[in-house]
């Protein structure tokens, strides 16, 4: 069974978005991680990026698959985890440790649209 | 199998020879050259024996699994047997001494050949017209979308930059749209597998280009609402996309010219028994409504009022040039070669034979594999990985315990609607005798998921290597031999 952290924002696309003031730090969720498999590239997005919400911001991929990556909330880029880029399977050793961007929101109103842990839990188990 | 991944090199013994060039009669003119092009040392090529020759690559050609070996049901891939006589064809020294710079009027009967291969495509499919030039299946993507693009801008019609793909797609449909610069919206599909109608409606717009749709689909579904989606989609200006790649259960049966469609590619590898991958190149040629005609890339073959065939540049309005003459012509000879072998009325029996064969088999094994869609399927069918989960056995599992028995694998984790897809073709090639030694193995193999899953979880055991190590591959490939160690 896949875990969920409370107190985070989740997305129908199995990304999680912590709130830390103004900036939401977005990353993919267990349930993501461990259906996608041994990860092998995280392509992300570059910082001053400015993405819409449900805007494609990169892309896992592993052996087995690629999946795109979409943006949970409005905003502009601020940073990127640059440990990803040589080391992708953190995501798979911990998938809520390890975070994929920053992001300064422009709406935080938008966190509304997103799940909290228990109503994500409840989609992945209808998956 | 013997194991071998011996390098030529690995054989080289300094002073070996096994064939000698005569002397040079000619003047040496390197000295003409400038320096920075001239090798300061001599290349190091290999010193063997032509018997350290044979032996090497023909241990080599036995590590290799083919259609030749073995059953190969790779689903979406249709493996059909590649006859001996398409070889003996292309062999033809008025075919293989061919030079493509050859003026047209000594080379008449290869255009002709050109020309009747395309009559030939068109009379199977109820296209208009064919170019024949491109090289592989997701080449004749492009170049069909390329079509569509052209077609909308020949009209200055230039909002038509979505192109919608359903989710059950070829990952080619949406790489092609990409490299073609098209904007990709996804259609869903419904539970019955097929595409959601409903979902289509709202998306379709004066920005829409075309739909690129696969039938029967990776599921090896039939879309029955095809002519209702071909109105919506025509009604609101864009175009159909066939893509091919599922067109062998189809042949001599149904056209996806009558369907509605306007452009499509087929891929001679597949459908018309022509090499794939490692046994030669592949050819996707695309065909076209006779209004795009226009519109094919160039050059075309066209025939002057006399009959005399010759070869035109940007005739038409083309989309714009996709090769550098006209396709791979020996997969061509080759495929030409299958029809006529086959003859009218044998076409007409590939498809209902795939279509029987893979019916056998999903029926065969339904009991032991989660079958997710229960219906009469064409010449493919997707399984959800093994009925009983409980003992963690996976589809990747069965699939590396199939090496063992001398089976290539099914497609596997493809496609995504289905976690665990083990996706079998098994083509009319293959005999009622090799299905039921492929169905026996596929019980087999999931009874020793319940008795013994720790030799599937470790699986293959015969082969000459064990499983790969495909994360480390993907994360840290090494690319060249001298960076091995």
């Amino acid at each position: 069974m896949a875990k969920t952290v409370e107190g985070l924002y989740y997305s129908e696309s199995h990304e999680w978005v912590k709130v830390d003031g103004n900036v939401a730090i977005v990353g993919i969720t267990d349930f993501a991680q461990h259906a996608m498999g041994d990860l092998s590239y995280v392509d992300m997005p570059e910082v001053d990026d400015e993405l819409e919400a449900g805007e494609e911001f990169g892309a896992v991929e592993s052996v087995k698959a690629a999946s795109d990556l979409f943006c949970p909330v409005s905003g502009t880029v601020v940073e990127i985890n640059e440990e990803l880029e040589d080391a992708p399977e953190l995501l798979n050793q911990d998938a809520f440790a390890n975070w994929i961007m920053k992001v300064e929101m422009s709406d935080p109103s938008e966190l509304e649209n997103l799940m909290d842990a228990a109503a994500y839990e409840a989609m992945c188990a209808n998956e | 199998m013997k194991y071998y991944d011996k390098l030529i090199f690995d054989l080289s013994k300094a002073g070996r020879q096994g064939y000698s060039l005569p002397a040079c009669r000619w003047e040496n003119s390197v000295s003409e050259l400038p320096a920075g092009l001239l090798r300061s040392d001599a290349p190091d090529l290999p010193q063997v024996s032509e018997l350290d020759v044979v032996r090497h690559y023909t241990n080599l050609s036995q590590m290799n699994f083919g259609v030749d070996s073995g059953f190969y049901p790779l689903g979406s891939c249709t493996m059909k047997y590649n006859p001996k006589i398409n070889e003996e064809i292309a062999a033809m020294p008025a075919f293989a001494g061919l030079h493509p710079l050859q003026p047209s009027q000594t080379v008449q009967g290869v255009l002709r050949l050109y020309k009747d291969l395309s009559h030939a495509l068109s009379e199977i499919t109820g296209m208009a017209e064919f170019t024949l030039n491109p090289f592989a299946g997701a080449h004749g993507e492009l170049t069909g979308l390329m079509v569509i693009r052209q077609y909308h801008m020949s009209r200055g019609d230039l909002k038509r930059t979505r192109i919608i793909v359903p989710d059950s797609a070829h990952g080619t449909n949406p790489a092609s749209a990409a490299v073609c610069g098209l904007e990709i919206v996804q259609v869903k599909s419904k539970a019955n597998g097929l595409v959601d109608v409903e979902d289509l409606k709202p998306l379709l717009d004066d920005t829409v280009a075309g739909i690129m749709m696969t039938n029967p689909n990776t599921l090896g579904l039939f879309e029955k609402d095809i002519r209702e989606i071909a109105s919506l989609v025509h009604e609101c200006g864009g175009l159909l996309y066939y893509d091919g790649a599922n067109m062998n259960p189809l042949m001599g049966v149904v056209r996806p010219g009558d369907m509605g469609f306007d452009v499509l590619h087929l891929n001679l590898h597949k459908t018309f028994s022509t090499p794939h991958g490692g046994g030669g190149p592949g050819a996707g040629p695309v065909g076209v409504a006779a209004h795009l005609a226009q519109h094919l890339p160039s050059p075309r073959v066209l025939e002057a009022e006399d009959g005399t065939l010759y070869v035109a540049e940007d005739d038409g309005d083309p989309c714009g040039r996709i090769s550098g003459f006209m396709g791979n012509f020996g997969v061509l000879l080759r495929a030409y070669t299958y029809i006529l072998m086959l003859g009218k009325q044998n076409v007409k029996m590939v498809g209902p034979l795939s279509v029987l064969g893979a019916n056998y088999v999903k029926e065969a094994l339904k009991d032991c594999y989660e079958l997710p869609i229960p219906s009469v399927c064409k010449h493919e069918f997707v399984f959800d990985g093994l009925k009983d989960k409980s003992t963690g056995v996976a589809t990747l599992d069965v699939a590396k315990r199939l090496l063992d028995y001398g089976f290539h694998a099914p497609t596997i984790y493809f496609p995504l609607l289905f976690h665990q897809a083990i996706m079998i073709e098994p083509t009319e090639t293959e005999s009622k005798e090799t299905l039921d030694g492929f169905i026996e193995i596929m019980r087999h193999i999931a009874a020793e998921a319940i008795s013994d899953p720790e030799s599937l979880k470790t699986a293959p055991h015969t082969t000459p290597v064990r499983r790969l190590d495909e994360t480390t591959a993907a994360r840290q490939p090494v690319l060249r031999y001298k960076d091995i160690n």
